[in-house]
C-alpha cells in the first residue's frame, strides 16, 4: 500500500499545476474586466469621475494583476516539465 | 553655463559606455562566461524596447492632450504578458522548435514556407516601421534643440545634422554587434546587454523626473493630486470606443511589431524566462507610466502656454534650473530612441536579407551558386549589413521629407495599426489548422490596403497625397468610399474607424478564403506542427532524399554554416546512423535537421528552396499526411506502414550492399597483396641469389664488378628488411604491444622535421603552410607522430597527379582538439576508396609507384594508439587527410617554443 503513495502525490501535483494553468488563462480575462470597469462609471457618472480617482483605481488594479501573475507563474511548470504535466492537453 | 557642451560630453560618454558594455558582453559570451547574460531579468529588460522615445516623451504629451487615454498603450501589452499561457508560450515554443528568424519567417513557415507571404510581411513591416524610426530620430533632434534653446551661449548649427549623426552612430553600432554571426537564431548578447542597460537608464530617468515633480515642485502626493484635479485633465472623459480600441490595438501591436518579435521570440533562450517576464514586464510598464499624469498636469500648470507638452519631461527640469536632472532625462530619451532603432534595424534587416535578397540572389545564380561559386555566408552577412544601413537611412530620409512636423507625433498609433494587420494571419496560424496560405495572403492584402487608404495616406494631412476633395467627398464622388467614413460610418474617431474596418475585413477575408481554399500538403504539415506544437515537438519527415548527394549537401552547408560547423553537423549525423566519416545517409530525418539548421541562418523558405535544389523536390509521404490529417483509415495506415518499412528496408539494403562491397574489396586486395608480397619478396630474393651465385662462381671478376654486385645484394636486403619492418611494425601496433615514448615538443618543429625527412631526394612537391599556431606544444610520442606526418607528406609527393603539386598544411583548434589538415591539389581519392583506404594492403591504383599499401594502415594504427584519429575529409578539392589529436596531448606555450 505504501508503495502507491508517491504516485498519488505526483498526480496531485500535476492536478495542481493544471489548475494553476487554468488560473493563468483566466488572468487576462479578469484583467480586461478590471481595466474596462471605469468605462461603466463614466456612463453613470454624468460628468465623469476625477482623473485622480480613476488613475488610483487603474494603478491598484495593475498592481493586483501583476502580483497575481507573479504568484501563479511561480507555481507553473516550465520548459521540459511542462510537457510532462500537460501531455494530453 | 556650458549646458550644451556638458550635454554633448555626457552623451558621448554614454555612447562609449554602451559600446563597451556590448563589447564586454559579447566577449563574455564568447568565452562561455556570463551565465547572468541568460537570466530572465535581462530578458525582461530587453522587452522594454516597447517603450520608445514615443513613450518616454510622448506619453506625457499624450496625457496632456487627452488625460488617462495614454494608459491604453501599456494596458494592452500588460494583458498579453499576464496572459502568456495563451499565446506567448506557444509562440516562443514554435520559434525555438522551427528556428524562426523573424515574424515574416514565422508566417511564411506556417503557410507552407511561402516566400511570397514572407515578402509581403517584410514590405508591410518596412512601411510600418520607417516612420517610427523617423520619430525616434526626431525625438533626439527635438530634445537636443530644447537644450540649445535653454542655453543662451550656444547656438545649434543645423538641427537635422544631429539626426544624421545619431543615424550614423546607430548604424555603426547595429552592424558591429548585430551581425556578428549569420545564425539569426543565436542571441546577440552585446545588443541585448546594451538594451538592458538602456532599459534601466530610461526607467531611472523617468522615475527621477517624476519624483522631482511630485515631491520637488508640487510638494507631496496629496498636493499633486490637488493640482491634477485643478488642471485641464481633471475629468475622466475618455470615449469608450477609443479606450477599448486602443487597448486592443496596443495588445495586437505588442505581438506583431517586428522589434518586439525579435526580442520576445527570436532572442529568447529559455521558455522559462516568460514566467518572470509575465509579471516583471507589466511592473516595468506600470513604473514607466506612474508619474506621467503628474508630470503632464504640473507641466500644463507651470510651463508657458504653447510649450510643447511632448517635451515636458525635459523642459520641466530645465525650467526649474535642474540641469543634472535634465541631462539624465535627455539620456533616458536617447536610450529609448536608440534601443528601438537598433532592434528594429536588426529585425528588418534579417527579413530583408532572408526573404527578399537571398531568394533573388539564389534565382539569379540559378541554384548553381550554392554549389559552385562564391561564399553564401559573406553574401548574406553583407546583405544584412547593407539592409541595416538602408533601414536606418530610410528613417532619416523620411524625417527629412516629412520635415519633422506634427504629422510625426501621430505616427506611433498609425504604425501600430499597420503592423496589427499581421495579427489574424499569425494567431490564425497558431490556433487554427484550417488557415491557408491563400487566406492569409488575402487577409493581409485587404487589411493592408484599407489601412493605407483610411489611415496611413490621410495621416500626411489633406492635399499631401490624398486630395482634400477625395477626403471629403470620396473617390469619384462616391460618398460611402470616403477614407474617414467607410460604408457611411460617419462621426467616428478616425483611428478607431480605420482599425475597426481594416481588422474586421482582414479577419473576415482571411477566414472566408481559408475555408473556401484547399491547402497544399506542406501547408497542412506545417499547420499541424504549429497548432499542435505541444503534442509533437519532434517533427515528421518531409524529404524523401534517397539518392541525394550528401557531398553536394556538405559543400552547400559549408558555405552557409562555415566549414567546421557543417563538418561537425554531418559527422555527428553520420555517427548517429552508425557510419564513420563525414557523409551521412541522406535520410529524411537528417535532411529535416539540416534544413532547420540552415533556416536559422537564411530563413525557412530559402533553406527549403536550397535543399530542394539539391535533393530534387520535397515530397510529403503518406505517413506525414497521416500525422496531419488524423484520419485513421486503417488501409491507409497499413499502406503507410508498409511504405515506411520498405523505405527502411531499402536503406538497410543499401548499407548492406556498401558493407558487402567493402568486404569484397578487402578480400580482393588481400589476394592481390599476397601475390604482391610474394612478388615483392621474390624479386629481391632472385637478384640476391643470382648475384651471390655470380660472386661465388665467378673467379675472374674484377674488383669493380665484385663491389657493384655486393652493393646490389646489400640494397636488395635493405629493401627486404624495410618491407619486413613495416609488416612487423603493423602487427606490433595492432596487437597493442607497442610502448609509447612520450616526449614534449613544439608542433611547428615537428612539422618542419617531417617535411625535411619526407621531401628527401626529389623535392618537386611544394609545401604551403596555412594557419599554423606556432605556440602549440605537444606531449605525445613525437617520433610516432612524425612517422604519420612523413607518411602523409610522402603519399602526397608520390600520388598527387597535379602538374605542379602543392600540399597545404594547416592546423586549427576545435573543442580542445588539435586538427591538422593535409590537403593537396590533385584529383583526390575516388569516393569508393574512402571506405578501404585505411585498410591494410589497400592501394589506390596498382599501376602507380610501389609500396605495399601499408603506410596509411600504420598511420591509422598509430593515431589510434595516440588517442587521436586520421581520416579523409571529402569535398576539399584534392585528397585531404585530417589528423586529430586529443585535447590531453595539446597545450599552449606561453612564449614561442624554444
Amino acid at each position: 500500500m505504501s508503495q502507491e503513495q508517491p504516485s498519488v502525490f505526483l498526480e496531485r501535483r500535476a492536478y495542481r499545476q493544471r489548475r494553476m494553468a487554468d488560473a493563468a488563462r483566466m488572468l487576462p480575462v479578469f484583467g480586461v474586466v478590471l481595466f474596462y470597469l471605469p468605462l461603466l462609471w463614466a456612463i453613470s457618472g454624468g460628468q465623469g469621475r476625477a482623473t485622480t480617482y480613476v488613475m488610483s483605481f487603474l494603478f491598484l488594479a495593475w498592481l493586483v494583476l501583476l502580483i497575481a501573475a507573479a504568484l501563479i507563474s511561480s507555481r507553473l511548470p516550465s520548459g521540459a516539465e511542462t510537457d510532462d504535466a500537460f501531455k494530453d492537453e | 553655463m556650458a549646458t550644451l557642451n556638458v550635454l554633448v560630453l555626457a552623451s558621448l560618454l554614454y555612447v562609449v559606455l554602451l559600446f563597451a558594455v556590448a563589447f564586454a558582453a559579447d566577449r563574455a559570451a564568447l568565452h562561455g562566461r556570463g551565465a547572468w547574460l541568460r537570466s530572465p531579468w535581462i530578458y525582461t529588460l530587453s522587452l522594454s524596447i516597447y517603450c520608445t522615445a514615443w513613450t518616454f516623451y510622448g506619453a506625457v504629451g499624450f496625457a496632456a492632450r487627452s488625460g488617462l487615454e495614454f494608459l491604453t498603450i501599456y494596458l494592452g501589452p500588460t494583458l498579453i504578458m499576464i496572459g502568456w499561457w495563451w499565446t506567448l508560450r506557444k509562440l516562443v515554443r514554435i520559434g525555438r522548435s522551427q528556428r524562426i528568424t523573424s515574424i515574416a519567417d514565422l508566417i511564411s513557415s506556417r503557410y507552407g514556407k511561402s516566400n511570397l507571404l514572407a515578402v509581403l510581411v517584410t514590405i508591410l513591416a518596412v512601411i510600418g516601421t520607417t516612420p517610427y524610426i523617423a520619430l525616434q530620430l526626431q525625438s533626439v533632434t527635438l530634445s537636443f534643440a530644447a537644450f540649445a534653446e535653454a542655453d543662451p551661449n550656444a547656438s545649434l548649427g543645423d538641427a537635422s545634422s544631429t539626426a544624421l549623426w545619431v543615424a550614423l552612430g546607430l548604424t555603426l553600432f547595429t552592424i558591429l554587434f548585430g551581425t556578428r554571426n549569420l545564425d539569426a537564431n543565436e542571441r546577440h548578447h552585446g545588443v541585448v546587454m546594451a538594451i538592458a542597460l538602456e532599459a534601466v537608464v530610461k526607467l531611472f530617468a523617468l522615475l527621477a523626473v517624476g519624483i522631482f515633480v511630485v515631491w520637488g515642485i508640487a510638494g507631496g502626493v496629496s498636493e499633486t493630486f490637488a493640482r491634477i484635479d485643478a488642471s485641464e485633465i481633471a475629468r475622466w472623459d475618455v470615449p469608450g470606443s477609443r479606450w477599448v480600441g486602443l487597448t486592443l490595438l496596443s495588445a495586437a501591436a505588442f505581438l506583431c511589431l517586428p522589434r518586439m518579435f525579435q526580442v520576445m521570440v527570436v532572442e529568447n533562450e529559455d521558455e522559462g524566462h516568460l514566467r518572470t517576464a509575465s509579471w516583471a514586464f507589466p511592473a516595468y510598464l506600470m513604473l514607466m507610466s506612474l508619474f506621467v499624469v503628474p508630470i503632464a498636469a504640473i507641466g500644463l500648470d507651470i510651463m508657458p502656454a504653447g510649450a510643447n507638452p511632448d517635451l515636458f519631461v525635459l523642459t520641466l527640469p530645465l525650467q526649474e534650473g535642474r540641469e543634472g536632472l535634465a541631462i539624465l532625462s535627455f539620456l533616458g530619451g536617447f536610450s529609448s530612441a536608440t534601443s528601438m532603432v537598433i532592434v528594429a534595424a536588426i529585425a528588418l534587416s534579417t527579413m530583408l536579407s532572408n526573404h527578399v535578397v537571398m531568394p533573388v540572389w539564389l534565382r539569379m545564380t540559378g541554384g548553381t551558386g550554392i554549389v559552385v561559386s562564391g561564399d553564401v555566408r559573406q553574401v548574406a552577412l553583407l546583405t544584412r549589413r547593407l539592409s541595416i544601413a538602408g533601414v536606418v537611412l530610410l528613417g532619416y530620409v523620411y524625417l527629412r521629407l516629412s520635415s519633422g512636423g506634427a504629422a510625426l507625433a501621430a505616427i506611433g498609433l498609425v504604425s501600430f495599426a499597420g503592423v496589427a494587420q499581421l495579427l489574424p494571419a499569425m494567431l490564425g496560424g497558431l490556433f487554427w489548422r484550417g488557415a491557408t496560405r491563400i487566406g492569409a495572403l488575402t487577409g493581409l492584402l485587404v487589411g493592408f490596403a484599407i489601412w493605407l487608404y483610411t489611415l496611413f495616406l490621410p495621416s500626411f494631412g489633406p492635399s499631401v497625397i490624398l486630395s482634400q476633395a477625395l477626403l471629403e467627398a470620396g473617390p469619384f464622388g462616391i460618398s460611402w468610399l470616403r477614407p474617414r467614413a467607410l460604408f457611411g460610418v460617419d462621426g467616428m474617431d478616425p483611428l478607431v474607424h480605420a482599425v475597426m474596418w481594416s481588422m474586421l475585413l482582414n479577419t473576415f477575408s482571411f477566414i472566408a478564403v481559408s475555408i473556401l481554399s484547399f491547402p497544399k500538403p506542406l501547408e497542412r504539415l506545417q499547420g499541424a506542427q504549429f497548432v499542435n506544437v505541444f503534442q509533437h515537438s519532434a517533427t515528421t519527415g518531409t524529404w524523401s532524399g534517397g539518392l541525394a548527394q550528401s557531398e553536394d549537401l556538405l559543400l552547400m552547408s559549408q558555405r552557409i554554416l562555415g566549414a567546421a560547423e557543417a563538418q561537425s553537423l554531418f559527422s555527428k549525423a553520420a555517427s548517429r546512423q552508425g557510419l564513420s566519416g563525414y557523409l551521412p545517409e541522406p535520410s529524411p530525418d537528417f535532411l529535416q535537421e539540416l534544413e532547420r539548421e540552415l533556416s536559422g541562418s537564411v530563413g525557412g523558405a530559402t533553406a527549403h528552396a536550397m535543399i530542394s535544389q539539391i535533393v530534387g523536390g520535397a515530397t510529403v509521404s503518406v505517413q506525414d499526411l497521416m500525422a496531419v490529417a488524423d484520419e485513421t483509415a486503417q488501409i491507409m495506415e497499413y499502406s503507410s506502414q508498409l511504405e515506411a518499412k520498405s523505405e527502411e528496408l531499402a536503406r538497410t539494403a543499401r548499407q548492406l550492399r556498401a558493407a558487402n562491397t567493402k568486404l569484397t574489396q578487402i578480400s580482393e586486395q588481400k589476394d592481390t597483396f599476397l601475390s604482391q608480397i610474394s612478388h615483392e619478396l621474390r624479386t629481391p630474393m632472385t637478384s640476391i641469389r643470382a648475384f651471390s651465385e655470380i660472386l661465388r662462381d665467378g673467379k675472374g671478376l674484377s674488383e669493380a664488378d665484385g663491389e657493384k654486385y655486393s652493393t646490389i645484394i646489400h640494397d636488395e636486403t635493405v629493401r627486404l628488411t624495410r618491407l619486413l619492418d613495416d609488416l612487423l611494425d603493423l602487427s606490433v601496433l595492432e596487437n597493442g604491444q607497442v610502448v609509447l615514448n612520450t616526449q614534449t615538443g613544439s608542433l611547428s618543429d615537428l612539422l618542419q622535421r617531417s617535411v625535411r625527412a619526407a621531401q628527401g631526394e626529389e623535392g618537386q612537391l611544394e609545401i604551403k603552410y596555412g594557419q599554423i599556431d606556432q605556440n602549440i606544444v605537444l606531449t605525445t610520442d613525437l617520433d610516432r607522430l612524425a612517422q604519420v606526418f612523413i607518411n602523409l607528406i610522402t603519399n602526397a609527393r608520390k600520388y598527387c597527379d597535379a602538374k605542379e603539386p602543392v600540399l597545404t598544411i594547416s592546423t586549427q583548434r576545435q573543442n580542445g582538439q588539435l586538427i591538422i589538415d593535409f590537403v593537396d591539389n590533385g584529383s583526390g581519392i575516388p569516393a569508393d576508396m574512402h571506405a578501404v583506404i585505411f585498410e591494410k594492403f589497400s592501394r589506390i591504383s596498382h599501376a602507380r609507384v610501389g609500396g605495399a599499401g601499408l603506410g596509411l594502415a600504420i598511420c591509422a594504427e598509430i593515431m589510434t594508439r595516440l588517442g587521436g584519429s586520421v581520416g579523409i575529409v571529402p569535398a576539399q578539392g584534392g585528397s585531404a587527410f585530417r589528423v586529430i589529436l586529443p585535447p590531453a596531448t595539446v597545450s599552449q606555450a606561453t612564449s614561442p617554443a624554444a
